[in-house]
């Protein structure tokens, strides 16, 4: 009998999905051993034609990563859903946008103005940009078109199940691959980790107060922080009260604040809001000058809050009301 | 909220309105009883404290169509639960901060402490906020999911910009 086949593909992503399927070590042995892996253009020499000619749904799983930004990985995204029995999304990025999807709050123009023209490190006298189409005396050439939203890989295709993280801890990748191989998983839609907030695997729980009441909000490179003590009472902005254990509590374990990256539990729908909701709470002030004067210490609240969700969450990307008036800051 | 906000081109504010029980609610009830007019562009959602608030429903009324979010609760001091209202101004600020950087303007999110009494404030704040938002014009948010054909979709809108890329 031959073995089950496996896809993998990547779309707007960093490469470090595949890296933490290369950190399996030795376990991948046992995966190859048990699957076909015959897709996986960071590792293998298979080309999309390969795909293309396979039976619809002849993988028995796909594996994406990565964000949709362009119309090529919305084209692969689908080719990829046609060829697959189940279809998981791989890592942050594909799960509710990641840090490519941070890009929503600009547009394809400004990020194009920004890369081609105003970087400091560019040089491009002759305004060379990227086109969609060049005309060319052999013909016209072509490029993928660049979107002005990145969107999430379940904004475009039907996604079976989420493998969350960036990247995905291994303990989850292989307990999923368990799950897949023995015919485990749980009903359509799961994100594939523990159901239950980051701060109840935190090995700083005891030291986690009752009712928060933080002075004052810090930036890591700002104190010496206490190994020990709970991040969030140290006035840091942990994300691990909103968050999704499964981890293992590897950032706060090193000492450093979780940023989200696995996403919230199945009862939140929009992470950052819920984020935002625990820290502001959090704060030790009623007297509104005090709480606007604190919470402006927080530089970047959509990335802090939305660090890998902004595609995913209600907003999507940001809105118009100020560009009206040519304002956009 | 499948009625439109844009008739014969004169634009209708949609207001989600969220009250607490203890005070705001009860005041729009006097406002009521006092046959008090004021604008009809609110839909009221009772919660039992402004402190329920979860920033998610302000987010959630707005992609779901609402121009604006009037949320009301108790004086400070006066919160039926002692705190409620303060953890409510907290996120409302952060909330507000996080909003203008989403490219919304902060002017259609608002909180108002209204007690049980202030009936013609309930009045004049709605009439106020519906006002504001007439002023702000509809908000625009690009649709969450592509409903239909996305490669269709997606040609068009770069048929419309001319450059796909820029």
């Amino acid at each position: 009998m031959s073995k089950p086949k496996v896809g993998i593909y990547w779309c707007a992503s960093c490469g470090g999905c595949e890296e933490a399927i290369v950190d399996l070590n030795e376990d991948i042995l046992r995966v190859v051993g048990a699957v076909d892996i015959v897709f996986w253009p960071v590792a293998l020499d298979f080309k999309k034609e390969d795909v293309e000619h396979m039976q619809d749904r002849e993988l028995a799983v796909g594996f994406v990563n990565g964000a949709i930004r362009t119309s090529e990985q919305a084209e692969m995204a689908r080719l990829m859903r046609r060829k697959s029995a189940v279809l998981i999304a791989f890592g942050s990025c594909s799960h509710m946008g990641g840090i490519p999807g941070l890009a929503n709050l600009n547009d394809a123009k400004t990020i194009f103005d920004r890369v081609y023209h105003q970087a400091p490190s560019v040089v491009n006298t002759e305004g060379v940009v990227p086109q969609a189409q060049t005309k060319v005396p052999e013909g016209d050439l072509t490029l993928p078109s660049f979107w002005d939203t990145v969107k999430t890989l379940d904004q475009i295709v039907d996604v079976d199940y989420y493998l969350p993280g960036c990247p995905p801890p291994v303990k989850l990748i292989t307990e999923a691959l368990g799950a897949i191989l023995e015919g485990k998983l749980p009903a359509k839609g799961a994100v594939l980790a523990p159901d239950i907030s980051l701060c109840n695997e935190c090995p700083r729980k005891d030291s986690k107060p009752d009712e928060f009441s933080i002075k004052e909000f810090k930036r890591p490179h700002e104190i010496d922080i206490d190994p020990q003590k709970c991040l969030l009472d140290q006035g840091l902005l942990c994300m691990g009260p909103s968050t999704r254990s499964g981890c293992g509590a590897a950032c706060v374990s090193g000492n450093m604040p979780c940023t989200g990256c696995i996403g919230p539990t199945s009862r939140v729908r929009d992470f950052g809001a819920k984020a935002l909701s625990a820290i502001a709470s959090s704060l030790d002030y009623r007297d509104e000058k005090d709480i606007l004067s604190h919470i402006e210490k927080i530089v970047d609240p959509v990335g802090s809050f939305y660090r890998y969700s902004l595609p995913w969450s209600m907003l999507h990307r940001r809105a118009s009301d100020f560009d009206k008036k040519g304002a956009l800051k | 909220m499948s009625d439109s906000s844009m008739t014969n081109n004169s634009f209708e504010p949609r207001i989600v309105a969220f009250f607490c029980n203890w005070c705001t609610y009860t005041a729009a009830d006097l406002a009521g009883t006092s046959r008090m007019t004021y604008a009809p562009n609110a839909r009221v959602v009772r919660l039992m404290c402004s402190g329920r608030l979860d920033p998610q429903f302000v987010l959630a009324a707005l992609r779901e169509g609402a121009d604006g979010v009037l949320i009301g609760g108790c004086h400070p001091g006066d919160c039926h639960y002692q705190e409620g209202n303060y953890k409510a101004l907290r996120r409302y600020k952060l909330l507000k901060m996080l909003l203008r950087k989403m490219g919304i303007d902060d002017k259609r999110v608002r909180l108002e402490w209204i007690s049980a009494s202030e009936g013609d404030r309930v009045q004049a704040v709605m009439n106020e906020i519906v006002e504001d938002i007439r002023k702000l014009g509809p908000l625009h948010l690009e649709s969450w999911k592509y409903q239909g054909n996305l490669a269709a979709a997606q040609e068009l809108s770069d048929a419309i910009k001319g450059v796909a890329y820029v």
